[in-house]
C-alpha cells in the first residue's frame, strides 16, 4: 500500500541571492502511513508551515519530491493538488469566502477537484447534508446556512473551514496552526472538532501547533522540526508517554548543540 | 437668482426621457463594471476601449447590411476579446491587473480605428432599423415611446435574470470565491487564473454589448466614445449601492436586486448629468464633474469608518 504522503529531501530557499536569503527547508524527509495523525512542533522559522505550504503547492520547491498517495504532485499547481488535500489555515479569514453564504462556501468545497460547470452551484440534497453536518458541530450554524461567513466569529469560521476541508475525503488534511488565532476556550472546541472529524472520516492529518501540550495530546505521532529539518519523530506508546519537559529537553539539546558550535566558531 | 430664472423647467423635462434611455443602455455597461470591480476585485480599465470596440463592430456591420439586432451578439463577442487580452496579460504574463487593462485599452484604440477606418462612422436611423435611437424617445407618439421603454426594461430584466442564474452556478460561485479570497479558491481546487479570464471576458462582453446599443442610440460610433467610460460605470455601481444597497441586501434574491440597483444607478447618473447640464454647466466640465461624484461616493464609506474609529465605536 502506498504511503499517504512521502516527502523526499525537499529544499526551499526564499529570496535566494539577496541579503534576505533564508533557507526554509533544508532536506525535509517524512513518510506518513494512511491514518497517521501527525502533530508538528518547532520554533519560529523551523519550517513547519513552510512544509505544509510545500505540500499544498503554494509555490514551487527548489529540490526534492512530494508524493501524495502514490501520485507525484511535485510539478502540479496548487489548485490541481487541492483534490488530494483539505486545508485549514492559521488566519480564520483565509479558509472561507466572507462575502458568500455558509452553504455556498460548503458547496464550493463539495466540488473540490471537479470541473465547475453551468450546473446550479448547490443542490437540495447537499443542503440537507450540510444541515446535518453543521448540526453535528453543535455551534447552531445549521440555522444560519444563508448567512454570510463574514458575519461569523473566528472559531465558527475555523469550524466551517474544517468541515470544508474534510469534504470529498481528502488523502491528507493539513492543519496549519489553525487554533493559534483563537481564544483558549474556542481553540479547545475547534481542536475537539478536528479530532472528531479526523477519527470519524479516518483521515490522514498533519497539524502544526505551537502548543506542546496539544501536540502530545493529539494524534498518534509527533514530529519536531528545527532549521528546515525534521529532528525528532516519535510515535505509538513512546509518544503517548511524552511530557512537555521531555520535548523541551529534546529541543534544548538540539539548539544547545548549535549554540555550542557557534561559540566555538566565535572563539 | 436672476440666472436661475432663465432656466426652463420644461426643457429639463423634455430632456429626461433621453437621459433615462441613455442611462439604461449604460446600465448594461455598469453591470460589466460591477462584475470586475465588485465581484472579481479587479481594477479593469479595459472598458474604455471595449465599449468603443462593441460600438465600432456594431456600426460597421450595420453599414455592411447586417440586421442591427444581429450585430449585438457580435458586439458582445468583440468586447469579450478585449477582456480575454487583459486576462491573458495578467494571468499568463504576470502583468499587474490595472496595467494589463491599460495596455489592452490603448491597443483597442488602434484596433477600433482599424475597424472604423476613420474616427467617426454614422448610422442613420432613417436608413437602418436600429434597435435603439434617441429619436425613439423624442419623436413619435407617446405609445411608441412607451413601447421602446418597455422593450428596454424587458431586455434589462432578461439580462439581470441571466446574470443572476450564472452567478448561482458552479462557475459563478467560482468567480465570486476567486474575487473574495483567491487563497481559499485555490485551496478548493479553483483555477483562479482561468476564472479571472472568464470573468473579464463576461464583463467586457457586456461592455461591448452596451457599446453596440449605444452607438445605435446616438447614431454613430466614435473613436473617443469610451474615454472615461470606467468612471461612468463606477459612478453607476456606487450610486446604485449607496442608494439601494441596504434595500437590496434585505430581500430574497438580493443579488438580482443589487444588479438592478446598478442599472438604476446608471439611470440616475444620467438624470443628474442632464440636470447639471440644464443648470448651464459647460459640457466640457462634465468629466470633471463625474470624477468628483465618484471620488465623493468612494470616499464616504472610508470617512465614515474613520470617524467611527475616532469615536471609539466598533
Amino acid at each position: 500500500m502506498a504511503c499517504a504522503l512521502e516527502i523526499n529531501d525537499v529544499h526551499k530557499i526564499f529570496n535566494r541571492g539577496t541579503i534576505n536569503e533564508k533557507v526554509a527547508l533544508d532536506g525535509v524527509n517524512l513518510k506518513l502511513e494512511p491514518g497517521d495523525f501527525v502533530t508538528v512542533i518547532g520554533g519560529n522559522g523551523a519550517g513547519k508551515s513552510t512544509t505544509l505550504n510545500a505540500i499544498a503547492g503554494v509555490w514551487p520547491i527548489d529540490g526534492g519530491r512530494i508524493i501524495i498517495d502514490g501520485t507525484d504532485v511535485t510539478g502540479l499547481p496548487e489548485y490541481r493538488r487541492a483534490v488530494y488535500l483539505g486545508r485549514v489555515f492559521q488566519d480564520p479569514m483565509t479558509g472561507t469566502a466572507s462575502t458568500m453564504d455558509i452553504e455556498e462556501n460548503l458547496a464550493i468545497a463539495c466540488r473540490r477537484g471537479q470541473r465547475r460547470t453551468l450546473k446550479w452551484g448547490i443542490t437540495k440534497r447537499e443542503k440537507e447534508i450540510f444541515h446535518e453536518k453543521l448540526a453535528a458541530l453543535g455551534l447552531g450554524l445549521e440555522d444560519r446556512m444563508t448567512s454570510k461567513v463574514g458575519l461569523l466569529s473566528g472559531g465558527q469560521r475555523q469550524a466551517i473551514t474544517l468541515l470544508m476541508a474534510s469534504m470529498k475525503h481528502p488523502k491528507l488534511l493539513l492543519l496549519d496552526e489553525h487554533t493559534a488565532a483563537l481564544d483558549p476556550k474556542t481553540a479547545a472546541k475547534v481542536l475537539e472538532i478536528s479530532d472528531k472529524i479526523i477519527s470519524e472520516n479516518k483521515l490522514t492529518a498533519m497539524m502544526v501547533t505551537h502548543n506542546m501540550k496539544d501536540a502530545i495530546a493529539h494524534g498518534n505521532r509527533l514530529v519536531m522540526m528545527h532549521e528546515g529539518k525534521v529532528i525528532y519523530d516519535v510515535s505509538g506508546e513512546e509518544k503517548k508517554n511524552l511530557h512537555v519537559k521531555d520535548l523541551l529537553a529534546r529541543f534544548e539539546e538540539v539548539s544547545g548543540d548549535e549554540f555550542a558550535n557557534d561559540r566555538m566558531i566565535l572563539a | 437668482m436672476l440666472c436661475l430664472m432663465t432656466l426652463n423647467p420644461l426643457a429639463l423635462l423634455r430632456a429626461f426621457p433621453g437621459s433615462i434611455a441613455q442611462g439604461m443602455i449604460w446600465g448594461v455597461m455598469a453591470l460589466g463594471v460591477y462584475i470586475t470591480f465588485r465581484l472579481l476585485d479587479f481594477p479593469d480599465l479595459t472598458v474604455d476601449g471595449s465599449i468603443a470596440t462593441g460600438a465600432a463592430v456594431a456600426v460597421m456591420m450595420i453599414r455592411g447590411g447586417v440586421s442591427p439586432v444581429l450585430t449585438l451578439p457580435a458586439a458582445f463577442l468583440a468586447g469579450m476579446l478585449g477582456g480575454l487580452a487583459t486576462g491573458l496579460l495578467n494571468t499568463l504574463l504576470g502583468i499587474p491587473g490595472i496595467l494589463a487593462s491599460i495596455l489592452t485599452q490603448i491597443s483597442l484604440y488602434s484596433v477600433n480605428l482599424m475597424i472604423l477606418g476613420k474616427s467617426n462612422q454614422p448610422v442613420s436611423v432613417d436608413k437602418y432599423p436600429l434597435v435603439a435611437s434617441l429619436r425613439y424617445v423624442t419623436e413619435g407618439t407617446t405609445a411608441k415611446k412607451l413601447l421602446f421603454f418597455l422593450g428596454m426594461v424587458a431586455f434589462l430584466l432578461v439580462l439581470v435574470a441571466i446574470l443572476y442564474w450564472f452567478f448561482g452556478t458552479e462557475l459563478g460561485h467560482a468567480i465570486r470565491a476567486t474575487g473574495c479570497n483567491a487563497n481559499m479558491a485555490r485551496a478548493q481546487g479553483i483555477n483562479t487564473g482561468f476564472i479571472k479570464v472568464l470573468a473579464l471576458m463576461l464583463s467586457n462582453g457586456l461592455v461591448g454589448l452596451s457599446g453596440g446599443i449605444y452607438a445605435q442610440f446616438q447614431g454613430a460610433a466614435d473613436i473617443n466614445m469610451g474615454r472615461g467610460a470606467i468612471v461612468i460605470g463606477l459612478a453607476a455601481v456606487i450610486i446604485g449601492e449607496v442608494l439601494f444597497g441596504k434595500f437590496a441586501s434585505r430581500r430574497k434574491l438580493a443579488f438580482a436586486f443589487t444588479l438592478t440597483a446598478v442599472i438604476l444607478g446608471a439611470v440616475i447618473y444620467y438624470m443628474v448629468y442632464q440636470f447639471v447640464l440644464w443648470l448651464k454647466m459647460p459640457s466640457e466640465n462634465m468629466k470633471l464633474f463625474s470624477a468628483v461624484v465618484v471620488a465623493i461616493f468612494l470616499a464616504i464609506p472610508y470617512l465614515k469608518e474613520k470617524r467611527n474609529t475616532k469615536k471609539g465605536v466598533a
